[in-house]
């Protein structure tokens, strides 16, 4: 894995990409040692965090040498010469290499306490900056595919890049370019913010319709102008993912009903119109006609599923449900469906869908399709979210027990959350039966219904924005590193206990729902589960 | 009426496993004339399954223990068993026992993995508790549930990453997701006909005794455990009232701790017999392995020793019945519908009292 990473290089010939990896681990470590030391005067805190520095740079060195003089193969199986090289910074007498190790990692942990010290809005905006250096510096592939049809873009990243990574000049200007705007706009924000609070409630809707149609157009025309159907391909993944995520959102994230099978929902919808509209199963529908098939299905599995389990809370609701989504796949293997089904070997030649002729065939015209629909279920999502269903729901999320002595019907709130949570799922199934045209039970293992909670996790459960952020990252980011496929579930397990500890409201989180888990971390209520909490 | 309404239920539910039961191999009528014609076929599946049911029940006391005490359904359990078995693995591979060995090389391995694979699963669970969950003590329900999940995934990949390690461990053999085979250390050797002289139509191996012997073993030390010694008690008071325990001058951590390391350790013992017995392990194992023990400990009545004990013979008798008469490919389903119906029929499980607050 850190073979892997040094093969990438984020400014071309300066650094790579495991060597950065390493400096933020020194320099996170160091970071984290100086934090204590404030009340102890600038000069102790220097010499912590160099201290820090000095220490993680001997245990480096301690481990090159180790692995260099006795053989220790057998016992980490990723220490290569290229991991000792990479360590010593690509120096080939080792003692100098270890001297440069050693050294560096002070200097790393010097900058630390110097980055401890520096106000927060430059220190936020120096961040910034280098995140954005590296994102650039990794991303260089993808950026070069997919601006090679405009011009004037092609010019600028070809000036930007070298063979393999940033050129010095394109990182040093990025970075000033981004640091700038950065701090400009940590000056201007508050002001910003401000006229717009002080626009009268027209000019505020002006403002913020104005801005979605500028975002429409610009996810609307972007694929086209690009016209790459790799894009396409990565784009209409995510847009599937977004579908499933914003139904599961619904479940988890509104009603608080955690769903480990919803992957159930979305083969549920790609077998229907694969029965419907595949002429092999003797389908004569097109996808049009099939789709609302789909979603009644989906929803009509949504209630049975879920009349079952309405009296299950909790952690066992979530086993139970996983019972349900591996149900749903030995169904569909089974050999009592295969007539209809088709067993392990799927469903196979789908119709695309098709308007006036027109035929929906590669992804970037799929594309098109996922996008209306997620505008609609966006549009769905966030009327019901403010809507009394969606108030029921939070308070379920809530309080089950104080929900019900308000007057919310439980049986029928939760069913309803199961069902519109199905039916979005339905969609996505749907699109992707045709965006693909053959579908089989290999496509809908447990493995999507955690792609789809983490996604859920790592935006921020409840939030609509944070479903979109999350399916970027969770479908999107694994397209960037394709040679770390292996572990994706190993980064995604990781993700959700790390989000858990540090950051339970995830990366976009809803405004309510953080505050609720802040006030509830400040003062550890002591667990009591007869009294109803004060507040 | 009274009667109607308690027993329609079980009507719907007989006439329901009649009409669809087919469907997952549960055709009523073949199956009673299998078993008419062969009857000693049955009773070897009862012998598997309380092979297998014993060493389900053994992880379901891990989940049960822990479910006890901080109410939290620990998902990556399953995985620390799976882990068990691939550490009782390594270390057979280590000693070089193979199945030609003479018996006191292959008892003293045995022993040693035994050793290893209960000192590294109490070790990792306790350490999963301390980095993945006791921050999480009093934050929403969802929240640890969710941290247990990502565990399950890390554990996994590090059994997946562990099985590719073949420079080091040969045992490993090539493929790190395969199946890896498991060395026979105890042999098959007919209890009934090669011990008592006894010949009859039924087999109960060494390997059945085995399992059977060392489970009943630990469970009636860990009831041992938790009725009579200081820490035992503690934990019981821990899982009664954790505040109530904190003024009587428990350390709350402490006993949690515990708990984990306990569960692990069974983990690690119920990793070795599974490898023992059915001599193959593979790295998501601890899934379905996880999902039955889990299903075992909600049967019995989740919190409940006893009731663990007795669900996980019932979900292995259930399987390996199911595994002779339905079909395997059906018996996750089975054990998932088992797990439905008690949960919405009876949450409190076989033996459990009332959890419905806190499930």
């Amino acid at each position: 894995m850190v073979e892997t990473f040094d093969k990438r290089d984020v400014i071309s010939e300066v650094i790579s990409l495991g060597a950065t990896v390493l400096l933020l681990t020194v320099l996170s470590t160091a970071y984290l040692a100086t934090r204590g030391q404030d009340k102890n005067g600038v000069a102790w805190m220097f010499a912590g965090s160099a201290l820090a520095g000095l220490l993680s740079g001997i245990v480096l060195a301690l481990f090159v040498l180790t692995t260099t003089l006795i053989d220790m193969r057998g016992v980490f199986i990723n220490v290569k010469p290229s991991l000792i090289s990479l360590l010593t910074l690509k120096q080939e007498n080792l003692t100098l290499g270890i001297v440069y190790l050693i050294g560096t990692s002070t200097v790393t942990g010097l900058v630390g306490a110097v980055l401890y010290r520096t106000p927060g809005r430059v220190r936020q905006a120096l961040l910034i900056a280098f995140l954005c250096v590296l994102t650039l510096g990794v991303m260089q592939e993808l950026l070069r595919v997919t601006f090679s049809n405009i011009g004037f873009l092609a010019q600028l990243i070809k000036s930007l890049y070298e063979k393999n990574g940033l050129s010095v000049i394109g990182a040093a200007g990025i970075f000033i370019v981004t640091f700038t705007l950065t701090l400009v706009w940590s000056f201007a924000q508050s002001p910003v913010q401000a006229r717009i609070a002080g626009l009268s409630s027209r000019g505020q809707f002006i403002l913020k319709s104005s801005v979605f149609l500028l975002l429409f157009a610009a996810l609307f025309f972007i694929p086209k102008a690009l016209d790459n159907i790799y894009i396409g391909e990565v784009l209409a993944n995510v847009g599937l993912f977004i579908l499933m995520g914003l139904g599961l959102n619904i479940v988890v994230g509104f009603a608080g009903l955690l769903d480990l099978g919803y992957v159930a929902f979305f083969a549920i919808g790609a077998y229907t119109v694969g029965v419907l509209t595949s002429p092999e199963r003797g389908g004569t529908l097109n996808f049009w006609e099939a789709l609302p098939f789909a979603i009644a299905i989906a929803v009509l599995f949504g209630f049975i599923l879920g009349i079952p389990v309405l009296k299950i809370r909790g952690d066992y609701l979530a086993i139970v449900t996983m019972g349900f989504g591996e149900i749903i796949r030995i169904l569909v293997l089974s050999d009592f469906l295969r007539p209809w089904l088709g067993g392990a070997g799927g469903i196979v030649g789908i119709p695309k869908a098709e308007i006036l002729g027109f035929q929906f065939a590669g992804p970037i015209e799929i594309y098109y399709i996922i996008l209306i629909g997620i505008f609609i279920v966006v549009f769905l999502a966030i009327r019901l979210k403010d809507s009394r269903l969606g108030r029921a729901w939070m308070a379920i999320r809530e309080d089950e027990d104080v929900a019900q002595a308000m007057g919310i019907n439980l049986v029928w709130t939760k069913l309803i959350a199961f069902a519109i949570g199905a039916s979005f799922a339905g969609i996505s199934g749907a699109i992707f039966a045709t965006k693909l045209s053959t579908i089989y039970p290999q496509s809908f293992k447990f493995d999507v219904s955690i792609n789809v909670l983490a996604l859920l996790i790592l935006g921020g459960m409840g939030s609509i924005p944070g479903v979109i952020i999350g399916a970027l990252m969770v479908v999107g980011l694994p397209e960037l590193f394709r040679e770390f496929e292996d572990f994706r579930f190993l980064v995604y397990g990781a993700a959700l206990v790390v989000m858990m500890q540090l950051r339970p409201e995830g990366l976009w989180p809803e405004t309510l729902h953080m505050r609720e888990l802040h006030h509830e971390h400040a003062p550890p209520e002591p667990a009591s589960t007869d009294s109803i909490p004060a507040n | 009426m009274q009667l109607v309404r308690r027993f329609l239920p079980l009507v719907i539910g007989i006439y329901l496993l009649l009409f669809f039961g087919p469907l997952a191999g549960f055709d009523f009528f073949r199956i009673v004339g299998e078993i008419y014609n062969k009857p000693s076929l049955l009773l070897q599946q009862l012998i598997n399954g309380l092979a297998n049911g014993s060493i389900v029940a053994i992880v379901a006391l891990g989940y049960t223990l822990v479910y006890g005490i901080i109410e939290l359904v620990n998902f990556a359990h399953g995985d620390v068993f799976m882990l068990g078995a691939f550490m009782a693995l390594t270390v057979i591979g280590a000693t070089g026992v193979t199945e030609t060995s003479t018996a006191s090389e292959k008892l003293t391995a045995a022993l040693l993995a035994g050793a290893a694979a209960i000192i590294f699963c109490g070790v990792i669970n306790v350490i999963i508790e301390r980095f993945a969950y006791r921050r999480l003590r009093n934050a929403p329900r969802l929240a640890p549930l969710i941290s247990a999940i990502g565990v399950s995934f890390i554990v996994q990949n590090i059994g997946l990453f562990w099985g590719g390690l073949r420079s080091f461990f040969p045992i490993m053999g090539v493929n790190s997701a395969a199946p890896k085979a498991f060395p026979d250390l105890i042999g098959r050797v007919d209890v009934f006909k090669d011990w008592f002289g006894l010949d009859l139509p039924i087999t109960l191996s060494t390997k059945e005794l085995m399992v059977i012997v060392v489970a009943a073993a630990l469970m009636v030390g860990l009831r041992l455990l938790v009725q009579y010694t200081k820490i035992g008690k503690a934990m019981r008071a821990t899982a009664e009232n954790r505040d109530a325990a904190k003024i009587m001058g428990i350390d709350i951590d402490r006993v949690i701790s515990f708990t984990f390391l306990l569960g692990g350790a069974l983990a690690g013992a119920a990793g070795l017999m599974f490898g023992l017995y059915n001599n193959t392990v593979v790295f998501t194992m601890g899934f379905t392995g996880g999902l039955r023990a889990f299903t075992s400990a909600v049967l019995g009545g989740i919190g409940n020793i006893t009731g663990a004990m007795f669900g996980g013979i019932l979900i292995g008798l259930l399987a390996a019945f199911s595994d002779q008469y339905f079909s395997s490919r059906w018996t996750n389903a089975w054990v998932f519908a088992i797990l439905v119906t008690v949960m919405v029929f009876r949450p409190t499980g076989l033996m459990g009292e009332n959890v419905g607050q806190k499930a």
